[in-house]
């Protein structure tokens, strides 16, 4: 179990960047992306601490966590093109 | 047998970490937010695809094999669609690519009024 583990590490340092760039970011659509990223990731995790673990039911709430980012993602960029994300305050005026 | 199928589930959950790690490196380095889509795709590529089949060989053929398949599919189908509306949705906010020879330098419109719509 000790290879499950070392990617497990690889994995979660990188969700620690891609939320670092998430708090960085200068545009809203970083901040969307690094999200996106953060989604597929914790799939991986998901899958990686199923196998770490060894309970495999941990494979069905990463396939549930697939679907789930796609229809996040969609949805939260649907909102931005109706709200005009550049120019908040006059959008709301 | 059983000494190679681990052997190469080591090289391939290895493989995979580290191009985790490179696409981080590049989400946190590159210039731009369309630069940084291509970081995003390294890692829903190639650090996912090395993972899952690292995975796939410890499963066999059992129920498990199948399930990480179906997870493979997903995202290598979902994850290009939600980079090319992302993509679009900031062109459409008139968020420009930072090109050399480009005037605007990359600013994002609204900034100094070029494009407001």
């Amino acid at each position: 179990m000790t290879m499950f583990a070392v990617a497990t590490i690889a994995v979660l340092v990188t969700i620690a960047m891609v939320l670092l760039r998430a708090l960085l970011g200068p545009s809203l659509f970083d901040r969307v992306l690094a999200g996106n990223t953060v989604g597929t990731l914790a799939v991986l995790t998901l899958a990686l601490i199923g196998f770490v673990t060894g309970r495999p039911e941990f494979l069905d709430i990463a396939i549930l966590y697939t679907l789930l980012n796609l229809i996040g993602t969609i949805a939260v960029l649907r909102y931005f093109k109706m709200a005009d994300p550049v120019n908040p305050e006059q959008a709301k005026e | 047998m059983d000494m190679i199928v681990d052997i190469a589930s080591w090289v391939l959950l290895v493989a995979g970490g580290i191009f985790c790690l490179i696409g981080g490196i590049g989400m946190l380095r590159m210039p731009d937010m369309f630069t940084r889509l291509h970081a995003a795709s390294i890692i829903d590529t190639l650090g996912m695809g090395f993972i899952v089949l690292g995975m796939i060989l410890q499963a066999g053929f059992t129920l498990v094999a199948a399930k990480l398949i179906i997870i493979a599919a997903l995202i290598l189908l979902t994850s290009p669609v939600a980079t090319h509306a992302l993509a679009q949705a900031a062109l459409h906010a008139g968020i420009l690519p930072k090109l050399k020879h480009d005037e605007t330098d990359g600013h994002i419109a609204g900034e100094d009024g070029s494009s407001k719509s």
